[in-house]
């Protein structure tokens, strides 16, 4: 531990002598990580470890590979379901981007998973936030102003998180519905079904995944049912299977060399008008019952054009990959709130 | 000043959506935390977002500090009026603005009540997830500031984990959108940051929720121990064999006497300490859950176990167990709640060291809490009329709170600290830390109007009196947790 103390007094020091400071965990999202001057990828290892409590609390440079590994000795998992786990993403990377994977249809994304932070401030203070406990509503809740901050309100360089035990088996189906308005129907068909899902995702040409997880012996019962409810064919997977399609997704297989990846939040009423408009070389990829569209497009795509469109459409984008003049497309942030609290955090503007 | 401020508002709204006589703010000078008054200036009963919006920069213009009201049901004080300041009333602000059950969503206005979501979405098999036992009467707003919860938080989270997005008014007048409809954002997560900020932040003024598919069934199991501490290793067996529960609730034997007295519950006479644990799910899911989790109750020191057969059951055994707190009531004049949570492998100790305290104060506390979540709920009791009781009690509720953060845990759980626990936000968090909440807050809101003198202890906050039951929980309409 003296190590991290030596190593904490290091980061001060930087944060201190530095006019402008751009965090890097992994490194795995290149949009946001470029030109990056402090590596927080040395602050790494799990500090606290109950499975009981369901919390784990460990330095923000560690990958979330770990992580992962750790838990599972114990049969538990990350219900938010973190993305670019393989490609070497950090605890500390998986909060200021704010991402989570198509598991978080089930239980929530990493803002419902983070339980406490500590970071330093743009003053260099070090400083906590939040609780080390499942429940907690004491003071302001900084460690959720963390989440998608691209690291504005400060350098987190520990975090507790929830965690949860891992279903006993997961199963997926894969359906091919014909049309995305087709698989648009049968999302909203099962957004009020109680089934239980874990994942919810399409493809713009109408392919449906859907994931369940649970205990062995209701498996088959479970799947006959959602059979029925949807009444189509469906491809079914589990086990090992199972485990690299989610895999895949988490790691975004679909973006082949050459494309960029962007991130657009959206709901299902929205993916009608969009659709029709986005470029035809670009890639799609639904997730989360259709509250995320991931689009991979070519790196020398119209990427002005990309923002114009998503800001028509009332939309923003976060650029994850590539080169971008600015992560940030479509429609802007409201910062009004967000300035106010910047102005205490960063109030000498050195926070990327 | 006041008195030009009060001219302005009569400009703003009709006679009736403006009080101003004694007669007419008194039924606003408390809240939850009854005994604990103090006189507005005005209270305002605003029926449209402008309206609210206007109020707060005239407000903010004469440099008159406001608090937001939802039903008043805080038991921390929250949103007790600051004296001779102006109450922003929302109850009229209860229209749902935009539901989608395809999309899982509904856009409220924030004097919505809680129920009314859950009661909105039942036709298409949704829900709004969190239940605060007060879910009949209290507000999403007020639910907002205090980030509420009930007791399903260990699976589902606080009213943060589903609110989606917010337009606020922040103390000066300005507007602000926050999040968005999408469970997916992009930019930091203002929403959340803005959820428990007590109303310091301002005021929500549109509240977009997530709602969660209804579980198909639940099954609900009650075990008897002849020890407290049995039923908390129970709660430690269950978490281990990996099941996760919807809900897992502790009761001692005083509060399953208060239950009894109360409501008739019919819990197990001999027991000491009482386990709740109810499986929600997928029928098939449940099935297979539920051999699984009897194997470990039976395992577990357990002297008897009943199933609820059917939904009439189940209510009877939910009903003691939300009546508890009120039905504390018939055991003692006055009492004392508190709500600070330890890590759940701590609970045996908290438990122990509570017994301890209580002993050494010679006052009596009865335990009924979240075991799944380790949010503890001691009701400490006494006697108003005996001279130095309460402060005995008032004492002892303070060791406890600062157990809990000796344990490694939290001050508070769900009932927020508004002034009643203003001395003890600074023993969780460091000075630094202190500070920087107090910076924020400046820094949102520089004449720091917006519900002065609560959560932060920078203001000199008026002294505590009397505890006793909510007049709600006095007329059965709402139970606490
Ligand atoms: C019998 C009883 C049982 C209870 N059970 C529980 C429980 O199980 N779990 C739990 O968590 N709590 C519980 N509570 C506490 C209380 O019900 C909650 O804190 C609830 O969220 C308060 O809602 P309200 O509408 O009454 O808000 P109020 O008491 O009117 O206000 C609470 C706070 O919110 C602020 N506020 C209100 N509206 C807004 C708005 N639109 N924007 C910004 N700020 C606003 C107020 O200024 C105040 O600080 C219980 C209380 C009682 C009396």
């Amino acid at each position: 531990m003296t190590n991290y103390q030596d190593q904490l007094a290091t980061l001060r020091e930087s944060i201190k002598t530095n006019s402008t400071l751009k965090v890097k965990g992994g490194g795995t999202k290149t949009a946001l990580s470029a030109a990056a001057n402090l590596d927080l990828g040395g602050l790494s290892g799990v500090l606290e470890y109950d499975p009981q409590e369901y919390t784990l609390t460990a330095l923000a440079g560690t990958p979330l590979k770990e992580i992962e590994s750790l838990l599972l000795e114990h049969g538990q998992y990350m219900p938010f379901d973190p993305v670019l786990v393989d490609a070497g993403s950090t605890l500390g990377g998986a909060i200021a981007s704010g991402l989570s994977g198509p598991g978080r249809y089930r239980y929530g994304g990493i803002r419902d998973f983070l339980l406490g932070i500590q970071f330093f401030a743009g003053t260099s203070k070090l400083h906590k936030g939040g609780a080390k406990v499942i429940k907690n509503a004491s003071g302001f809740d900084l460690p959720k102003l963390m989440v998608g901050s691209l690291g504005r309100f400060g350098v987190l360089t520990e975090a507790t998180l929830k965690v949860f035990p891992k279903p006993e088996v997961f199963t997926t189906m894969q359906l091919e519905v014909g049309s995305l308005g087709g698989a648009l129907e049968l999302v909203k068909k099962l957004a009020t079904s109680s089934f239980e899902l874990s994942c919810l995702d399409f493809s713009s040409e109408g392919k449906l995944f859907l994931r369940f997880g649970g205990l062995k012996e209701a498996s088959q019962a479970r799947l006959k049912r959602i059979q029925d409810f949807l009444g189509l064919e469906s491809e079914v997977v589990t086990d090992a299977a199972d485990n690299a399609f989610w895999q895949g997704a988490r790691e975004f297989a679909f973006v082949p060399e050459g494309f960029d990846l962007v991130k657009i939040p959206l709901t299902l009423s929205k993916i009608n008008a969009l659709e029709p408009q986005l470029d035809t070389s670009y890639l799609r990829r639904y997730s989360v019952g259709g509250n995320v569209l991931y689009l991979a497009l070519p790196q020398d795509a119209n990427k002005i054009g990309l923002s114009s469109l998503l800001q028509e459409h009332k939309l923003s984008g976060l650029a994850l990959t590539g080169s971008w003049a600015s992560p940030y497309l479509g429609k802007p942030l409201d910062e009004v709130f967000a300035k106010r609290l910047l102005a205490v955090l960063d109030k000498d503007e050195k926070l990327n | 000043m006041s008195e030009a401020l009060l001219n302005r508002l009569k400009t703003l709204f009709p006679k009736d959506r403006l009080l101003h006589n004694e007669a007419q703010v008194l039924p606003y000078e408390s809240d939850g935390l009854t005994a604990f008054r103090s006189k507005p200036l005005a209270v305002v009963l605003p029926e449209t977002q402008e309206e609210i919006i206007e109020t707060v920069k005239l407000c903010y213009q004469y440099d008159v500090p406001f608090v937001a009201r939802g039903s008043g049901t805080s038991l921390s004080g929250g949103s007790m009026p600051i004296a001779d300041g102006v109450v922003i009333a929302l109850n009229r602000m209860n229209r749902i603005l935009h539901y989608d059950a395809a999309e899982r969503i509904a856009v409220v206005e924030p004097g919505v009540i809680n129920l009314y979501v859950s009661k909105k979405a039942v036709v298409d098999g949704l829900y709004y997830a969190p239940d605060p036992s007060s879910g009949p009467v209290c507000t999403i707003g007020g639910n907002v500031a205090f980030n509420s919860g009930g007791a399903h938080c260990l699976k589902y989270g606080m009213t943060s984990n589903h609110v989606l997005g917010l337009k606020v008014v922040l103390p000066d007048g300005e507007v602000a959108e926050l999040g968005g409809e999408s469970l997916e954002m992009v930019g930091p997560d203002l929403t959340g940051m803005f959820c428990g900020s007590e109303g310091l932040f301002g005021i929500a003024l549109e509240v977009s929720l997530r709602l969660l598919p209804k579980p198909e069934v639940f099954k609900t199991i009650l075990a008897a121990y002849h020890s407290l501490a049995d039923a908390g290793q129970a709660v430690a067996d269950v978490v281990a064999s990996g099941l996760l529960p919807g809900a897992m609730e502790i009761m001692d034997r005083l509060a399953m006497d208060a239950a009894e007295a109360a409501v008739k519950a019919g819990y197990p006479a001999a027991a000491q300490g009482l386990l709740i644990v109810e499986l929600e799910g997928p029928v098939e899911e449940v099935e297979a859950e539920f051999p699984k989790l009897m194997k470990v109750i039976e395992a577990s020191g357990t002297y008897e176990v009943r199933v609820a057969k059917n939904e009439a059951e189940r209510m009877k055994i939910w009903k003691g167990r939300k009546g508890a707190f009120s039905a504390v009531g018939r055991l003692s004049p006055d009492y004392v709640v508190q709500d600070g949570v330890v890590p759940r492998t701590k609970l045996g100790e908290a438990l122990r060291e509570i017994e301890r305290l209580s002993k050494n104060y010679g006052l009596r506390v009865a335990n009924v809490f979240h075991a799944g979540d380790g949010n503890l709920h001691p009701l400490i009791l006494y006697n108003g009329k005996v001279e130095g009781e309460f402060e005995r009690a008032e004492e002892l509720a303070g060791d406890i709170l600062k157990l809990c953060v000796d344990l490694g845990g939290a001050v508070t759980g769900e009932h927020g600290i508004g002034v009643e626990k203003l001395a003890y936000l600074p023993y969780m968090y460091s000075d630094d830390d202190m500070d920087l909440m107090r910076y924020l807050r400046k820094s949102v809101d520089d004449k720091e109007i917006a519900n002065r003198g609560k959560m932060l202890p920078s203001n000199k906050a008026p002294a505590l009196t009397m505890h006793g039951a909510h007049p709600l929980e006095k007329q059965g309409i709402a139970y606490r947790e």
